[in-house]
């Protein structure tokens, strides 16, 4: 987006276009010169922060009681509009209320946390599998690389979403963990393929020969000359599998497949789906977890973008 | 270009069939690892309400017999794999005596014509997009106005279809609120009939194009931006072509391969995306059965489609995947 987060290497590695930009380059060379401060990444992690704030401070801010069935009036709309049997929201009620009496903002509160943590969940375990898997398959290569690119090849061409459906349609009730894992087992093997790639990349540059001639162990190699050049790629897949992880939760969350016990945003569009929300225009039934969903998938796009441009200083420099 | 390898050929169709192999395998086994056999826990819902089901125990028995639940597990196994590979996927409950296959019969074309026209408008949508955004010669204005739309593609489908539901079709009552075609309308090669579908199709084929239209423009930047590094952009440059020419011969040409790849590669997330849009559309292809079989229990249904989808999305990324080769010269399939 601009010439601030130009470093030093891409200076060397391209010649610059003119020498104001070459100037204007060296002049930022200083401790806030570091990739690491990218304002994608920020105003990413900003967004996050705020929705998953609102889940943590909000718990103590509002009675979350209020999520449960008939805690509240029915089918208010929020202060200010009229539903469509001519009630007025009130503001004890500032979201509104749903068909069966849930307060939207609790219902939002406790449900925002959960759709994200389940992208977590996934997603670190996925990481997890992916990280030793791959570390295996470049180091080792010979059958055992074959066989770990044949399985994730297999696995990556499986839309995991109607294994999921199937899966979850016959276990009835599940819960959060239950479903973390169940899509963790579908979101290995990208990372898989990402660090395999890498390490046979970097196993062939010339710090790890030096290192190697030096003397140093297998797992040295790996974590400390290795992994600290994989980080970025690392955290760019992480929060890609994560966002995957989530679509899919949501995915399930809304065919009615998703935790029954726990408020989830999914849930709350399934229900709304249910009860024909959309021609009652109780929009802020479907439309308020809707938002909140967008937005959280806005966040981790600017969280990625980020990430890349710290991975791949090229892109930084042509998006100027 | 040439003949496929033959290396390449037999591992493509190794992994195609080790897909089905393990899909089909996941969706027998883990229902069957948790407690509550579905099928056992589906017989005694039926026999619950056995009093108000007509032939209801004919019903049950032919299930039971179908299922064969008294056999042990290998052999409900091999018999269920036969089974799948003979899409022969039993009865529909909930529709009885539809079977599975004649409700996807009835519903896949549906559900490939609408991803075929989504996915086609997308690919070229998004590619022409990636390729002006890498472009130097782009005046400034549309390098600030794609960036916007890239947000888009971080959307799910299914949040967009809500939203495009909302305005278009509640609020401002442009299109059509459910279904394919209009409920009068004799379906056959009529203009009414090719009308009422374009009309209904078109907000669930939008939800798609909106949010995955970003995804190969993002791509095809990427690939672009990598190609500009290129030693023969320099002599090109040096040699005082012009620009366009640059882009669509140097360029593009050299990055559209590298994107019918990824194509392959997202077709799952691409194929899932659009069963939840027809779900909110009421749209009749399989996402919408799917979403049926889901409210009534009918596992059966559930079971075949997913499997049926699975199938389909592993034999489109086996084609592309075969093709490829033949597209692009670069490519070789010797040890890689």
């Amino acid at each position: 987006m601009s010439t601030v987060e130009t470093t030093p290497e891409t200076v060397a590695a391209e010649a610059p276009a003119d020498d104001g930009q070459l100037k204007r380059t060296m002049g930022r060379f200083n401790q806030w010169d570091t990739p690491w401060l990218n304002p994608k990444l920020l105003t990413g992690a900003a967004i996050i922060g705020i929705i998953l704030l609102l889940g943590v401070l909000g718990r103590f801010l509002w009675d979350t009681d209020l999520a449960y069935t008939a805690s509240s009036p029915l089918n208010l709309p929020p202060p200010g509009f009229v539903n469509t049997r001519g009630q007025e929201g009130i503001w004890e009620h500032p979201l509104g209320t749903e068909n069966s009496g849930r307060d939207m903002l609790a219902v939002i509160i406790l449900g925002a946390p959960n759709s994200f943590l389940i992208g977590v969940v996934a997603a670190t375990v996925g990481m997890g599998i992916g990280i030793v898997l791959g570390f295996t398959a470049g180091f080792l290569g010979g059958w055992v690389d074959e066989l770990i690119r044949l399985i994730s090849d297999v696995t990556i061409t499986i839309p995991s979403l109607m294994v999921l459906i199937v899966i979850q349609s016959a276990l009835r009730q599940v819960d959060i963990s239950t479903m973390a894992l169940l899509i963790a087992a579908f979101s290995w093997p990208s990372p898989t393929r990402l660090i395999r790639a890498q390490v046979l990349s970097m196993r062939e540059s010339g710090y790890v020969q030096m290192a190697k001639l030096s003397g140093s162990s297998t797992r040295d190699i790996m974590f400390r000359e290795m992994m600290p050049n994989l980080i970025p790629y690392l955290f760019a897949s992480f929060i890609g599998n994560a966002t995957g992880a989530i679509l899919a939760a949501v995915g399930l969350e809304t065919l009615g497949l998703g935790p029954q016990r726990v408020p989830t945003l999914g849930g709350t569009i399934y229900d709304a789906i249910q009860s024909a929300a959309l021609l009652r225009n109780m929009w802020w039934w479907w439309g308020i977890p809707t938002l909140l969903l967008a937005t959280m998938f806005i966040g981790l796009l600017f969280i990625n973008l980020g990430f890349d441009e710290i991975a791949n200083p090229r892109l930084r420099r042509s998006s100027q | 270009m040439g003949p496929i390898p033959r290396n390449y050929l037999m591992r493509r169709l190794g992994i195609f069939f080790l897909t089905i192999f393990l899909a089909a395998t996941i969706i027998w086994l883990i229902p069957r690892l948790a407690p509550g056999d579905p099928i056992t826990a589906m017989i005694d819902r039926m026999t619950r309400t056995a009093g108000y089901v007509e032939n209801s125990d004919i019903i049950i028995e032919g299930w039971k017999e179908r299922f064969g639940l008294n056999d042990p597990l290998p052999v409900q196994y091999v018999r269920y794999l036969g089974n799948m590979l003979t899409l022969d996927f039993g009865y529909s409950l909930a529709y009885f005596p539809t079977t599975v296959s004649q409700l996807i019969a009835q519903a896949l074309p549906w559900t490939l014509g609408l991803l075929l026209i989504a996915v086609t408008i997308t690919f070229l949508i998004g590619n022409f997009l990636g390729a002006i955004l890498a472009w130097s010669s782009t005046p400034r204005l549309f390098k600030y106005l794609i960036p916007a739309a890239m947000i888009f593609t971080s959307i799910p489908s299914i949040l967009a279809a809500l939203f495009l539901l909302y305005i278009f079709s509640f609020l401002l009552n442009w299109f059509p609120m459910l279904g394919s075609y209009e409920l009068g309308v004799t379906p056959g090669l009529n203009l009414e009939f090719i009308g009422s579908v374009i009309k209904h199709g078109t907000l669930p084929a939008l939800s798609v194009i909106l949010v995955s239209f970003g995804y190969w423009a993002l791509g095809m930047r990427g690939m672009m931006i990598t190609i500009e590094g290129e030693d023969y952009m320099h002599l090109a440059r040096a040699k005082g072509l012009k620009s366009f020419y640059i882009l669509y011969r140097y360029m593009v040409r050299n990055a559209i391969l590298p994107q019918i790849t990824a194509l392959a590669i997202t077709l799952g997330t691409l194929v899932s995306g659009q069963i939840l849009v027809e779900y909110i559309f009421a749209y009749k292809g399989m996402g919408t059965v799917i979403y049926d079989a889901i409210l009534n229990q009918d596992f059966a249904v559930i079971q075949g489609t997913s499997f049926m989808l699975i199938v389909m999305t592993a034999m489109a990324v086996l084609i592309i995947d075969l093709i490829y080769p033949l597209i692009d010269p670069r490519i070789s399939h010797g040890g890689k």
